[in-house]
């Protein structure tokens, strides 16, 4: 990736090796589904050093951009980690041995799933959308090839994360992702990108700083290092592995993003479209949830596992209502993230069965539906020259592809028969029957409703018919029309197979963790089915209509219309009438909830820490 | 003699088919009884049935085409849910097929940019942020208390499901007053035709897509209502007397108050379900689960 220099030497690169991710997921997919639990030992000790060794290189790195950009912050942060790494690798790592290294069951094909095809989708669709940017942003310097290297690096780290049992190499390729998406969010070398890429970076490394204390504690537990293994971990009771969990499961959500660290994704938004995609949709992110979600039956039933939760709660509510006072396209969009990933946490942290399951459910529906809406919302950009939803008026008339599929998308996120809203009903079943669990089911009632008004009043503004526009979308590369069918679809299909999905993937894991597993009931699921058939058929109405409709102007008051949105004001003067959605900042302004959400997580977390002190004494 | 399985289906046919009738009889006696509270004689009974005969005689005039879609979507998902419903579905399912509709409703506003049913759309959205919470804790709080999402099982427990959930059926009749778009929540559209934002959500759309909407709203009348039957289902005959009368005072309140702002609309909608809601089942829920 580095080494292509030309445009159509990169195009080819990637294209090619986005095809071959997504077939080796695939493959894996079809060779591992059946098989449960596989562990791999390979021999960990060269592995181990270059680990180690890039690790060093990279904090060395960290450091000297730190410094050239004053960030205290994140200087003091790399060097405290870079301390802690080195304390661990002289004073244990030699009494360590972990045999296994490597393992594979269903729910990390689920995450390479994720990573592999929307992640390599995403890929493809950013060799067209760069090209777009540099026309656009002349005065951004042109690192493409650096860039394409560091998103594939980036997707690759999540294998490695999703693959590997010894907590070492998912640390290690916990900070890779740290430091990828520092150097993508900071592309442009703006000072806005520069400060929120560190602001992102503090953030992660704080969470890495955490993790690396688990890590010091396992191997003072267990100088063996036998508890260094994921599996052996997770088998090994709560007594143990309760501190460890809570550390890591801290670091998941500084990577996740959950208040009070929702600011770091809020600020990627400065990064091309592509990484916004990739960190909400398939990378990033989804590792913190993924973490904690691998974690979720030691926290399931203690009282640190109902803070986390209860973290993920209050975020899943207040990212919903914030968004709607959001009128910034990609920010709605980020509140959305940082909701949905609170919800995935409320649900991992209290932890039974069916919340695991209701978990990774949400967890595949949100990548799709939410990758797509970040390609189309950076096609839109581009050719309308503007985020903001006010000026996405009457998309369905200029860009009627693109507006469909959003419309998919958004419905993807809350309408009924789709993906997020068949979590979201699982999620109530599942809560009723859990501890404590009607304060989710509030949680879930007030914060989903807030759900419904942000999606639909975008919805709304995107299908307002404007007449007299011209059609702007056909200047569109091939390989982005590709890229954004596939994920459409992707979109419908996955509703349509979910149960499929459910049962050899998601059950059998449950299963295997739980002893026992859940699933809807099958007279809904044909409910559904037939609902989303219906909601496939009813478009077919317009070509029913087509004939004997008349048209007419819409109302107003009266007043002769002259054209689009113009009507004769009084003494021959043609007014033009503008219209705005509803974003009530009085009770959902994002000051003052950001404030509530970051006072309220922190005082849970300093909670969950206190109590986790006390465990350790 | 009718097999077991069948009888699902027979009950959502008849629903589809009566409910219209149903809706439009509580509709010709709302206005009867209304014109009545304001010393009026009032329309015949059947009245509704003939506006709605002569808004499909009427032609198809619209601003956009797709208004057709989303009007014939926001009625055939309303009648969805309302069956679904009746066929002793799951209640959370009938309130997902519900919200649907109701944003088809939202959008096919939206869809022809004007002013005054941009304002309706938005206000309708306002109005269903505003209840639905309400409405998922009344499902909530009908599992707590027969351990079933399934309105079948719910209406057969032979519990009476009132005396265990006051609360939330107060909380309920006060969300019933916004979806009945009754004043002094009927801020996305009225009754009534003579106010500042026309006739809101509904101002473009004119002919059959308006008979549409209104059979819609007659499929909801009948649907809301059986929720209020299924409080009280251990007694039909305690029931129907509290249909009617949880009938009669939302029609006493649409007479006595003047419409409030949004604002006071969504915090009282809110506040009153996460009071009397929420602690109705707190309560419940700690007698079920803390106390053994």
């Amino acid at each position: 990736m580095l080494v292509g220099r030309k445009d159509s030497e990169r195009k080819a690169i990637v294209q090619i090796s986005a095809v071959a991710i997504g077939i080796v997921s695939l493959l894996v997919l079809i060779f591992g589904y059946d098989k449960g639990t596989l562990i791999f030992s390979v021999n960990p000790e060269p592995v181990s050093q270059i680990m180690f060794f890039i690790e060093l290189v990279l904090a060395g790195y960290i450091l000297y951009l730190g410094i050239r950009h004053r960030k205290l912050l994140t200087v003091f942060l790399i060097l405290f980690q870079a301390c802690l790494l080195l304390y661990f690798e002289l004073g244990f790592s030699r009494n360590l041995h972990i045999g296994n290294n490597l393992f594979l069951d269903q729910f990390s094909l689920i995450m390479a799933l994720i990573a592999g095809i929307i992640g390599s989708l995403i890929c493809v669709y950013a060799v067209g959308y760069m090209e777009t940017y540099h026309d656009h942003h002349k005065e951004i310097r042109d690192r493409r090839s650096l860039f394409f290297g560091i998103l594939f690096i980036f997707i690759s780290a999540m294998f490695g994360l999703v693959f590997s049992n010894n907590l070492l190499w998912v640390f290690f390729f916990w900070e890779i992702t740290t430091i990828c998406s520092f150097l993508l969010i900071g592309y442009s070398q703006s000072e806005e990108a520069t400060n929120n890429s560190f602001l992102a970076l503090s953030m992660n490394l704080l969470g890495g700083v955490a993790f690396m204390a688990a890590l010091i504690y396992l191997a003072i537990v267990d100088p063996t290092g036998q508890l260094l293994g994921l599996n052996y971990l997770l088998s090994s009771g709560k007594a143990v592995a309760l501190v460890p969990a809570v550390l890591i499961c801290f670091a998941g959500i500084t990577k996740a993003a959950l208040m009070p660290f929702s600011s770091w994704l809020v600020g990627a938004m400065v990064a091309p479209t592509p990484v916004s995609a990739l960190l909400h949709s398939s990378t990033m992110v989804k590792a913190g949830v993924y973490i904690i979600i691998r974690f979720a039956p030691v926290l399931s039933g203690t009282t640190e596992g109902l803070i986390i939760a209860l973290v993920g709660g209050t975020t899943f509510a207040l990212a919903s209502f914030i968004a709607i006072s959001q009128n910034n396209a990609k920010k709605v969009l980020a509140y959305s993230t940082i909701a949905n990933l609170g919800l995935i946490v409320a649900c991992a942290g209290v932890g039974t069965y069916n919340l695991m399951w209701v978990a990774i459910l949400l967890l595949i529906f949100h990548a799709i539906a939410k990758s797509l809406m970040f390609l189309c919302v950076g096609t839109v950009e581009h050719r309308i020259g503007s985020r903001n939803i006010e000026d996405m008026g009457g998309l369905i008339v200029r860009m009627p592809k693109i507006a469909i599929m959003m419309f998919i998308g958004m419905a993807g996120m809350f309408l009924a028969p789709f993906g997020m809203v068949i979590s979201k009903w699982a999620a109530i079943e599942a809560f009723i029957m859990a501890p404590v669990g009607l304060i989710f089911i509030a949680i879930l009632a007030f914060g989903g409703s807030a759900t419904v008004f942000f999606w639909s009043k975008w919805m709304g503004k995107i299908i307002s018919v404007m007449r007299d526009q011209p059609v702007i979308e056909d200047t569109i590369k091939k390989e982005k029309w590709a890229v954004l069918y596939i994920l459409t679809g992707l979109v419908v299909i996955v509703c349509l197979i979910f149960p499929l999905i459910s049962s050899i993937l998601i059950e059998p894991f449950v299963l295997n963790i739980y002893g026992q597993t859940t699933r809807l009931s099958q007279a809904n699921l044909s409910i559904m089915l037939m609902m989303l058939c219906l909601l496939m058929i009813m478009p077919l109405s317009l070509l029913f209509y087509r004939k004997g409709t008349k048209y007419a102007p819409p109302y107003m008051a009266g007043r002769p219309v002259e054209g689009h949105m113009r009507f004769a004001g009084s003494m021959g003067v043609s007014r033009e009438l503008e219209l705005s959605n509803y974003y009530m900042t009085s009770l959902f302004g994002e000051e003052r909830l950001f404030m509530v959400g970051t006072s309220l997580c922190w005082a849970l977390l300093l909670f969950a820490g206190i109590l986790l002190v006390g465990v350790i004494l | 003699m009718i097999p077991e399985y069948l009888m699902p289906f027979i009950k959502a046919f008849l629903y589809i088919l009566l409910a219209p009738v149903v809706g439009g009889l509580i509709a010709g006696i709302d206005r009867r009884v209304t014109a009545r509270m304001q010393g009026r004689v009032g329309p015949p009974l059947l009245q509704p049935f003939y506006d709605l005969a002569k808004l499909f005689e009427k032609e198809n005039l619209v601003v956009t085409a797709s208004q057709n879609f989303f009007v014939l979507s926001y009625l055939v998902f309303m009648a969805v849910a309302g069956a679904l419903f009746f066929s002793g579905g799951d209640m959370l399912l009938v309130i997902f097929a519900f919200t649907l509709s109701h944003i088809f409703l939202v959008l096919g506003a939206y869809a022809s940019y004007s002013p005054y049913s941009h304002v309706g759309a938005e206000r309708e959205l306002l109005q269903i942020i505003s209840y639905e919470p309400m409405i998922i804790l009344t499902a909530v709080g009908m599992y707590m208390v027969t351990r079933s999402f399934f309105v079948s099982t719910i209406v057969t427990s032979n519990i009476p499901i009132i005396l265990y959930l006051p609360g939330v059926f107060i909380g309920y009749l006060i969300v019933l007053t916004i979806k009945l778009r009754k004043s002094p929540f009927d801020l996305s559209t009225s009754h009534h035709a003579h106010q500042e934002l026309v006739k809101g959500v509904t101002t473009d759309f004119g002919g059959p897509n308006l008979g549409k909407i209104e059979i819609a709203h007659w499929y909801e009348y009948v649907f809301l209502l059986g929720v209020v039957w299924l409080f009280f289902a251990w007694n039909p005959l305690i029931a129907i007397v509290a249909i009617i009368i949880a009938y009669f005072i939302e029609i006493l309140i649409d007479n006595t108050f003047a419409r409030v702002k949004w604002q006071l609309m969504l915090r009282s909608a809110w506040i009153i379900a996460g009071t009397l809601g929420l602690v109705n089942l707190g309560v419940l829920y700690y007698l079920r689960m803390v106390v053994p």
